[in-house]
């Protein structure tokens, strides 16, 4: 396997060719935040907590390190103030819709957020339906809807299987808590696909 | 049908088809587009052959349903040639006087021309104002043909252009041609087709893919959908040429289902096509093979995004996905694909045939060629027009539009679909090309232009875009879903009179995130309409937040009707009409409004007879006051006193 050089925060690091730049530097480690990345998944790039700023040939621009590979003298900045002034807002943006991340969003310096208040305590990382997906190949969860509409739902054909009852892996997996604590931390009788784990309109919510 | 096995067969048919077709011979036209189907012009069409037959014309006169002719307000449209006579808004009843003046005789109907604004009559259609100021290289073919059949395209010249890139050029130099030409995408991102072409077809891979982006979703433009319907063969044809120089051998068009008549000319086109031995293997005896697949979109906007789209092919739900490697190197299957749309497809054709130079004889120093735009919205002209890059909104607005309607005032124009900026009137001599519409914060889009008139309030305009922005994107990102989400809440307390100080900064702040952060361009572009609407017309801004107010009188909350006591003449019908029965008064007694009733549905407004316009829209609150006599009562009154 090839190996490349690049500059994270000023540090010269060697990673693996294929890397991507967030695994890179947390090898290295330098941390950047992140909600949606899960080192068995495929790269997702939703969240978008884990922009940094690459520049080459004297050209700056913000890319999801999640999604990005590293590349042979690629200088990347974790913390230029573009980088911090976008995981501000958004980390205000998750907090206006999932309060419980009030802890994690602290860590980064934000302790409020000047956006309505629109609780749906799910911030459509997906980590739940790809890891379901991907590593279960259960599929027993999946997206719903689209835009501001989009919402995490149980399938209710595999649910109804039996499948969940002896995994519940994705329990643990939820950043916000949300599915084990409005699922009951234990049963999926009766759920249907109108349970909508992200919704604003489930009967959980 | 005979397969052509070289360009030499392709132009003996040619030959045939025209020797037996004599220019002199009637041959009326009838738009069958969209636009004219909704004003039946099927009906219309039958009635010409009903009538021909009935007038033992038969043999004597040709009738032809054609492709869409762009001024579609005005359908259904009927051409005479070969006098060219242009009747507008024809119905059935008015074919058997067509027939009879036009074709039995030789005059004209003259109430079905059309009249411009001193009531001249205008007989030719290429003279009315609307097609005058046009350049119409792209769409002109449209009016000629019939696009289910295959030889009227053949007859204009059609397959001569990739017969001269199949069998007298090398891919290189039909890949040189097209990037000398420098023709720009007309889907939205004005990237050069020829360096696409380069790129999918430098990339390693087994496999490579075209694909025709047919999945035109900006609100009001159709550009896209009428050159699918009117001429597929156009479209195929520079799809062919493009996977020859690129070495593709498969291609697909991605067409959204809402196009039903684009999907069912397509597919006569493809089968045509395929009889003719224009797809398939050895296209034209040159040892080329290429096919063309049909896949139905199901009705995303966000799929017109490429990486989107793509995977709506593969079969999956249609959401972009990090593009650090472009999809001409890895798209389709991991394949590099070259995804162009509808209208840069087809002025290949015209590219290979007329050559680079001729291309970029026409339009700008950065923009060549023209462009198609879907020009709706107030003004007096609306339709498809096709300009030279590089023509100003002014030209294209007041020259082809006609102006705005009802003789008001010019507010803004929106250019570039949803994600697109309105542009104010101190720009309108702007010479409309890709790169001068994005300086002034706008896009060209694949060429949407709504026309908005001094009743347009923009923060209700930008909230209308943003909220058909919030409802289209895929989702992905908590930039563009939640960043949607919460400009949408600010203009919305905006709107209602609710906006606070700091309201316009935060929107430009969180505009900024969107732009540096989202995934896909839906997303970095979502905060166009916002930010130029906040750069040119920030006084309405203010005006809401800070004075409660709706200048153009559109914000329901803040406008309120107001019966002027003056004017008021006490004729009871804006009484009677109240649906909530807010307003007060009786015979002779001015008639006073309840502001705390009103439910500010305009029907007093409406109503109020006009010799008297008692009633106005006012922005802003309005005081109510108790009832006083009106008219003659009230003269009556005073002379009491």
């Amino acid at each position: 396997m090839r190996t490349v050089t690049l500059e994270i925060d000023g540090k010269k690091v060697k990673a693996r060719e294929g890397l991507s730049l967030l695994e890179a530097a947390r090898d290295a480690g330098v941390h950047i935040p992140s909600l949606c990345y899960h080192e068995k998944l495929l790269p997702q790039g939703a969240c978008r907590l884990c922009m940094v700023e690459i520049s080459r040939k004297g050209r700056a621009r913000l890319v999801a390190s999640c999604a990005y590979e590293v590349e042979d003298g690629l200088v990347v900045n974790t913390q230029s103030p573009k980088v911090l002034k976008v995981r501000k807002v958004l980390w205000e943006l998750l907090l206006a819709s999932s309060p419980t991340l009030a802890s994690v969003a602290q860590q980064y310096g934000v302790t409020e957020t000047r956006f309505e208040s629109d609780v749906s305590q799910c911030t459509l990382c997906g980590v739940c339906v790809r890891y379901c997906a991907e590593v279960k190949k259960a599929n027993a969860l999946t997206f719903v809807g689209r835009g501001i509409d989009r919402r995490v739902a149980f399938v209710d054909e595999v649910v109804s299987t039996g499948v969940c009852m002896d995994c519940r892996e994705c329990f643990g997996l939820c950043a916000t808590g949300k599915i084990p604590r409005e699922t009951d931390g234990a049963c999926f009788d009766g759920l249907t696909v109108r349970d909508f784990i992200g919704g604003r309109h489930g009967h959980h919510a | 049908m005979v397969r052509l096995r070289s360009p030499a067969d392709l132009e003996k048919a040619r030959k045939r088809i025209l020797s037996q077709r004599d220019p002199r011979k009637p041959c009326v036209t009838v738009c069958s587009g969209t636009g004219c189907h909704a004003y039946g012009c099927d009906k219309v069409y039958q009635a010409f052959l009903a009538e021909i037959a009935k007038n033992g014309l038969q043999g004597k006169v040709e009738v032809r349903r054609t492709g869409c002719h762009g001024f579609c307000e005005r359908g259904v449209i009927t051409v005479i040639f070969p006098e060219e006579v242009c009747y507008l808004r024809v119905k059935t009843e008015d074919v058997p006087e067509i027939i009879e003046t036009t074709l039995a005789g030789k005059g004209v109907v003259e109430r079905l021309l059309y009249q411009d604004g001193d009531g001249r009559r205008i007989v030719q259609e290429g003279d009315i104002p609307f097609y005058k100021h046009q350049t119409r290289t792209v769409l002109g073919n449209n009016r000629f043909i019939d696009p289910k059949n295959i030889e009227d395209y053949i007859a204009l010249g059609g397959y001569s252009a990739l017969a001269k890139a199949l069998c007298k050029m090398t891919p290189e130099q039909v890949l040189e041609t097209v990037k000398k030409a420098n023709l720009r995408g007309r889907g939205g991102g004005g990237f050069p087709a020829g360096v696409k072409w380069e790129t999918t077809r430098n990339a390693p891979g087994e496999k490579k893919y075209v694909i025709v982006n047919a999945d035109e979703g900006d609100p009001g433009a159709y550009m896209d959908r009428s050159l699918l319907e009117g001429n597929p063969h156009s479209v195929l044809e520079g799809l062919i040429i493009g996977a020859y120089a690129i070495g593709s051998h498969d291609g697909f068009v991605y067409v959204r289902q809402e196009y039903p008549l684009a999907v069912e000319n397509l597919l006569v086109a493809l089968a045509q096509a395929r009889q003719h031995g224009l797809l398939g293997c050895d296209i034209l005896g040159s040892g080329f093979d290429f096919d063309v697949r049909i896949h139905r979109g199901a009705g995303a906007f966000v799929s017109g995004e490429s990486s989107a789209l793509m995977t709506a092919i593969e079969g999956r739900v249609g959401e972009p996905r990090s593009k650090y490697i472009h999809t001409a190197v890895k798209g389709l299957w991991g394949m590099p694909s070259t995804l162009n749309n509808v209208e840069t497809w087809a002025n290949v054709p015209l590219i290979i045939n007329r050559g680079a130079d001729w291309f970029t004889s026409i339009g700008t120093e950065g923009s060549k060629g023209t462009k198609v735009f879907s020009l709706v919205g107030k003004v007096n002209n609306t339709g498809l027009v096709e300009v030279p890059m590089g023509m100003t909104l002014r030209q294209i607005i007041y020259d082809i539009g006609g102006g705005i309607r009802q003789g008001k005032e010019f507010k803004a124009v929106q250019t570039g679909g949803p994600s697109g900026g309105c542009l104010p009137e101190g720009l309108l001599d702007l010479p409309v090309d890709f790169d001068e519409l994005t300086k002034v914060g706008s896009m060209m889009g694949s060429g949407g232009m709504i026309v908005m008139d001094e009743d347009t309030c923009m923060v209700d305009v930008a909230r209308y875009f943003l909220r058909f922005l919030g409802e289209e994107s895929c989702g992905k990102c908590v930039p563009c879903r939640e960043g949607i989400r919460q400009m949408i809440k600010i203009l919305d307390r905006v709107c209602q009179g609710e906006g606070r100080a700091g309201d316009v900064e935060l929107l430009v702040e969180l505009s900024e995130v969107l732009a540096d952060a989202s995934l896909c361009a839906l997303g970095q572009t979502a905060p166009n309409p916002v930010l130029s609407t906040i750069k040119y017309f920030r006084d309405e801004y203010d005006a809401h937040i800070k004075q409660k107010r709706c200048p153009a009188g559109v914000c329901k909350a803040l406008v309120s009707y107001y019966i002027q006591p003056e004017r008021c003449q006490a004729c009871m019908i804006c009484l009677r009409k109240c649906p909530v029965d807010a307003i007060s008064g009786d015979k002779k007694v001015v008639h006073v409004i309840d502001q705390e009733k009103c439910t500010k549905c305009g029907t007093c407004l409406e109503v109020c007879p006009p010799r008297f316009s008692a009633v106005v829209k006012l922005s802003g609150k309005a005081v109510s006051r108790a009832p006083v006599l009106a008219g003659k009562a009230a003269r009556h009154e005073r002379r009491r006193r």
